[in-house]
């Protein structure tokens, strides 16, 4: 690629049910100034902004961009918008990457958001076009039977759900941003909470969460400069699939695999499991933890929920698997993307405070969205590429 | 920066497609403008869309036009929720990091079958405008009217700009609005807005659009007469009407500069205008005299599919310059109330 990319600064909201305490442009502003202070940069030192957020209709504004342009300090300057269903939030790192390592600008603001509590997302993920067939059933019912294929098809005992959804809301304490906390988390809590869409019990799934998240990059000779460490951008990649046609394998996706393959070329990854230090993934239903673990060569296929099982994703495991909580913890969807990549630039820069993972250089950001179907990724690096 | 042509260039538009959906009016064209780019599916890198979900009143309503464009084995693609003339600045931007050498670019949009007045409303500030339901033609009558007054025109002026992109279309086969209109028939048409009529408002229609991008030499190999991307960029202004002023465009004026709009004479523009009097106010922010050919296809006046128009205008200039009739033109897109956003590319000949 023609530049390098660094990230220079990473801002948060509180993630939360309801952010009743901000109007929409003040969610999206107290992220971006959080991610400028960490910069020690200014609104001047932005040359453009790259939005991203899941469907319009989960708050029923239609290209809210436009609306939020002058809180986020884009006037006069150029905004993109993404939107790549789930995904969007890495997508949209990964573009507003595209932006430095292009040539094109010289420091730019990505921010992604989701206000669910402005509408219902429930609601906005099951209507359907015209004629067309709705299952009714949100995301759980659409991933349930993914789910449901990945038990037969690897053996895995009836628990690997439970253990990734008491890891997670474990890491989400050591995270001041999540949103769902839960103290007194445990085995038999996870496992005696309803089922919702079996086998997916109620805290197996993900929150509904208000937040956003953003990120300064700059090019080469200005990250350099900066006052704290850049974290480096190593590689980007991002595949697509159709929904469905005879023979698509939606439980191992081969869009996911190929996205991971080129990735993993890109920054001269050989070993995911060995050379990678920690991973923040897309998990939003905790049987995708070991789904993914396949997807993304971590483990062999029908061994992901091994994994799980003997702790290896865990803070302290071999492979630390997120460290944030991940959005099992918080799920503001359109910024749940941008919040993996985000913790992943925060490892590699050292900022990660009690999730941090000791010593981590070469970090895994990762999305995914649609059926199964879209996926962003990102290798960012304490070292330059 | 790397040289980036448009190789091909394919649209559909209709003031209402009643019986095909998206994925089956976007096929074809997708399909055309890849046979005229002498490429293979499997030789094109990147894809990237524009469209909005609100017009399907469905999330995610991209996602069943992969089925159109062809993504097994898996593609490197993204989608922006805006004109497809985003999109292509995505690609150009893409194709810059030199990651990929080409791309596949379309936009897309049903429009015609909902209520365009209430969704469009739905862009507006969600707390305190968009409650009060304002429609963009009301809005948009506010501007022309400013602009009138500002600069003594009169709805004879409006009428005359429709008048002239009317007959400008009808040499485009994908047209809806077009043919001879005299001024007093333009003028004897009820007010939708006043100052504005139904004539003055582009209205709505169904289609689609795509451009395939080459990199290099490449396209000089697979293109009798590649046609240059030389200058792109976008600008965006604050959305509220009370701090623009309405009768010039801030962000249009940056982003010319900046594209290199008088880098070299321009010969015509392609202007993304979905209301009569945004012509001139575009005109005059981007500096365009009067040697320099107005919307040569009939512009958004002859067909407005929303999504898509703004990468429309980027082919209709690409189609002229290919065809020899020009060798530098601009082209331009819009977004937003009262030209709130506004993108523009500059394209030239071999």
């Amino acid at each position: 690629m023609a530049e390098l990319c660094g990230i220079v600064g990473i801002g948060q909201t509180e993630l939360a049910a309801k952010r009743i305490d901000v109007s929409m442009p003040g969610l999206v502003r107290e992220a971006a100034e959080r991610a400028l202070q960490d910069a020690e940069l200014t609104w001047a030192d932005i040359d453009a902004v790259v939005v991203g957020k899941a469907p319009d209709t989960f708050e029923g504004c239609l290209l809210p961009e436009l609306y939020l342009a002058d809180a986020l300090g884009g006037a006069g300057k150029p905004m993109l918008r993404v939107h790549t269903a789930g995904s969007v939030g890495g997508s949209t790192a990964n573009v507003a990457a595209s932006l430095i390592q292009g040539g094109i600008h010289d420091r730019i603001l990505t921010v992604a958001y989701e206000k669910q509590s402005e509408s219902n997302a429930m609601w906005a993920l099951t209507i359907s076009a015209p004629f067309g067939v709705s299952v009714v059933a949100g995301a759980g019912g659409f991933f349930a039977p993914l789910i449901r294929g990945y038990m037969r098809r690897s053996g895995a005992p009836d628990d690997t759900g439970i253990l990734t959804a008491v890891k997670d809301r474990l890491n989400a304490l050591k995270n001041p941003y999540a949103h769902l906390k839960l103290p007194d988390i445990s085995y038999d809590m996870v496992k005696e909470s309803p089922m919702l869409w079996d086998p997916i019990r109620y805290l197996e799934t993900c929150p509904s969460s208000d937040g956003a998240c953003a990120m300064v990059m700059a090019r080469e000779g200005l990250a350099d400069k900066a006052s704290k460490k850049p974290a480096w951008v190593h590689a980007t990649a991002m595949r697509s699939e159709p929904t469905m046609f005879a023979g698509r394998d939606a439980i191992n996706p081969e869009a996911g695999k190929v996205c991971a393959q080129e990735l993993y070329a890109k920054a001269g990854i050989t070993n995911p499991r060995k050379e990678i230090d920690c991973a923040e993934v897309y998990v939003p239903f905790a049987w995708f933890e070991a789904m993914w673990l396949e997807n993304l060569g971590f483990s062999p296929e029908g061994e992901g929920w091994k994994a799980v099982h003997d702790g290896s994703t865990e803070l302290t495991g071999d492979i630390p698997w997120n460290m944030s909580g991940g959005v099992l913890s918080s799920n503001p969807i359109g910024a749940s993307g941008m919040l993996r990549f985000a913790e992943a630039a925060m490892q590699v820069r050292g900022q990660a405070g009690e999730h941090q993972v000791d010593g981590a250089k070469v970090a895994l950001g990762h999305a995914y969205g649609g059926g199964s179907q879209y996926f962003s990724m990102w290798i960012v690096g304490a070292e330059k590429p | 920066m790397r040289d980036v042509a448009i190789v091909s260039f394919a649209q559909s538009a209709a003031a209402f497609e009643r019986e095909r959906n998206e994925v089956e009016i976007l096929l074809p064209v997708v399909q055309n403008a890849i046979a005229d780019s002498h490429l293979k599916r499997s030789e094109i890198e990147f894809t990237c869309s524009g469209s909005s979900d609100f017009l399907q009143g469905q999330p995610f309503a991209f996602v069943m036009a992969l089925d159109a464009v062809g993504a097994w084995p898996p593609i490197k693609e993204s989608h922006v929720e805006q004109d497809g003339a985003w999109a292509l600045y995505e690609a150009w931007v893409k194709i810059q990091t030199e990651d990929v050498d080409s791309a596949l670019v379309y936009g897309f949009g049903k429009s015609a079958s909902g209520d365009l007045a209430e969704v469009l409303a739905l862009s507006m500030d969600p707390y305190c405008v968009t409650p009060l339901w304002p429609d963009m033609d009301s809005i948009s009558a506010l501007q022309a009217r400013q602009w009138m007054e500002k600069n003594g025109k009169t709805e004879r002026d409006l009428a005359e700009i429709v008048q002239r992109n009317r007959r400008n279309a009808k040499n485009n086969p994908h047209a809806i609005h077009k043919g001879d209109v005299s001024i007093e028939e333009l003028l004897a048409e009820p007010h939708v807005a006043s100052p504005l009529r139904a004539s003055d408002c582009a209205g709505k229609a169904d289609g689609a659009s795509c451009v395939v991008l080459m990199a290099g030499d490449k396209a000089r190999e697979i293109c009798e007469r590649p046609v240059w991307i030389r200058g792109f960029d976008h600008r965006v202004d604050p959305a509220a009407l009370g701090v623009r002023d309405l009768t010039t465009s801030a962000s249009a004026r940056i982003a010319g500069e900046k594209a290199g709009v008088h880098r070299d004479k321009i010969d015509f523009a392609e202007l993304y205008t979905p209301y009569s009097h945004q012509e001139p106010i575009l005109a005059e922010s981007l500096g365009l005299g009067e040697d320099v050919l107005l919307n040569p296809s009939g512009g958004a006046l002859g067909a407005h599919v929303l999504m898509s128009c703004g990468l429309q205008r980027i082919g209709e200039a690409a189609q002229r310059i290919a065809s020899g009739k020009a060798d530098r033109g601009l082209a331009h897109a819009t977004h937003g109330a009262a030209l709130q956003q506004n993108l523009v590319c500059v394209l030239e000949g071999e």
